[in-house]
């Protein structure tokens, strides 16, 4: 993998959102996937290299073609990101609500 | 246990919302944000000033557990509606964070449950990213000083 990559900067991209809403449900290869767009083919070709390299698709050879997939677990990893962010709040929310619990039975 | 709280950060925005019900009449949990003693123990910082009221200015020290302040917090209050809404800037002292925009939002659901709206615009959408970060940031340190702790006794 390419490290200049990142994989934020990859799904900021509105068309490369699109691309790997098409490969969700299943394998394309890059003609196929280009024909979806009105872009210049280069253009999507690039998109594709970009969400490559940065593992969120996969390559597979089938004969002559090269078919892309879409590699769950690496998205899996983006929705992570969020989590301790959550989480913190998460704890300190649970906290407020154990305190004010105590505060409300002492009155 | 299943976390209670949602948030919602799109891509490319400069602002995120945290939404979150909780078990408690809602006088309770506006009182959690209002009283400063309270704010105290479930934030987890020393309340310095909380002037709850329009034009009130509220300052949070946090220390670790050496008692070292590790950082600042600091705001204005713009409006301040008992039981309905607050609306404050919020500010990490000497942080490249920036000053965000915070709107809170309370509302009844039924006489024991309630529910918060906390919406938070900031700067930029750079600045907005780095913040979400940075829990995730803090606790890879909490593992490296872990693991030094360990490192250094082993010595």
């Amino acid at each position: 993998m390419n490290l200049r990559r990142d994989v934020f900067q990859a799904i900021a991209d509105p068309t490369r959102r699109s691309i790997l809403l098409l490969l969700a449900s299943q394998s394309m290869t890059a003609g196929a996937i280009a024909a979806n767009f009105d872009t210049a083919r280069p253009t999507i070709s690039k998109h594709i290299q970009i969400l490559t390299e940065c593992d969120l698709l996969r390559q597979e050879q089938s004969g002559r073609e090269i078919y892309y997939h879409f590699n769950p677990n690496k998205m899996k990893e983006i929705a992570e990101w969020l989590m301790p962010f959550a989480k913190m709040w998460d704890d300190r929310f649970n906290k407020l609500e154990t305190i004010m619990k105590k505060y409300k039975s002492k009155k | 246990m299943e976390q209670k709280t949602r948030i919602n950060a799109e891509d490319g925005k400069q602002e995120l919302v945290i939404t979150r019900e909780f078990d408690l009449p809602l006088e309770l949990l506006f009182k959690a944000y209002a009283e400063p003693d309270i704010v105290e123990q479930w934030m987890g910082t020393k309340v310095l000033r909380l002037e709850s009221k329009k034009h009130g200015s509220y300052q949070f020290e946090t220390s670790d557990a050496q008692g070292n302040v590790i950082f600042r917090v600091n705001g204005t209050i713009h409006e301040f509606s008992p039981n309905r809404k607050i609306t404050r800037t919020f500010e990490m002292e000497n942080t490249p964070f920036g000053v965000q925009l915070e709107i809170y939002e309370f509302e009844q659901l039924t006489d024991n449950t309630s529910k918060l709206n906390m919406h938070v615009i900031y700067e930029s959408v750079a600045q907005r990213d780095q913040v979400l970060k940075l829990p995730f940031a803090q606790g890879l340190n909490m593992a490296h000083n872990r693991i030094q702790d360990i490192i250094s006794k082993l010595k």
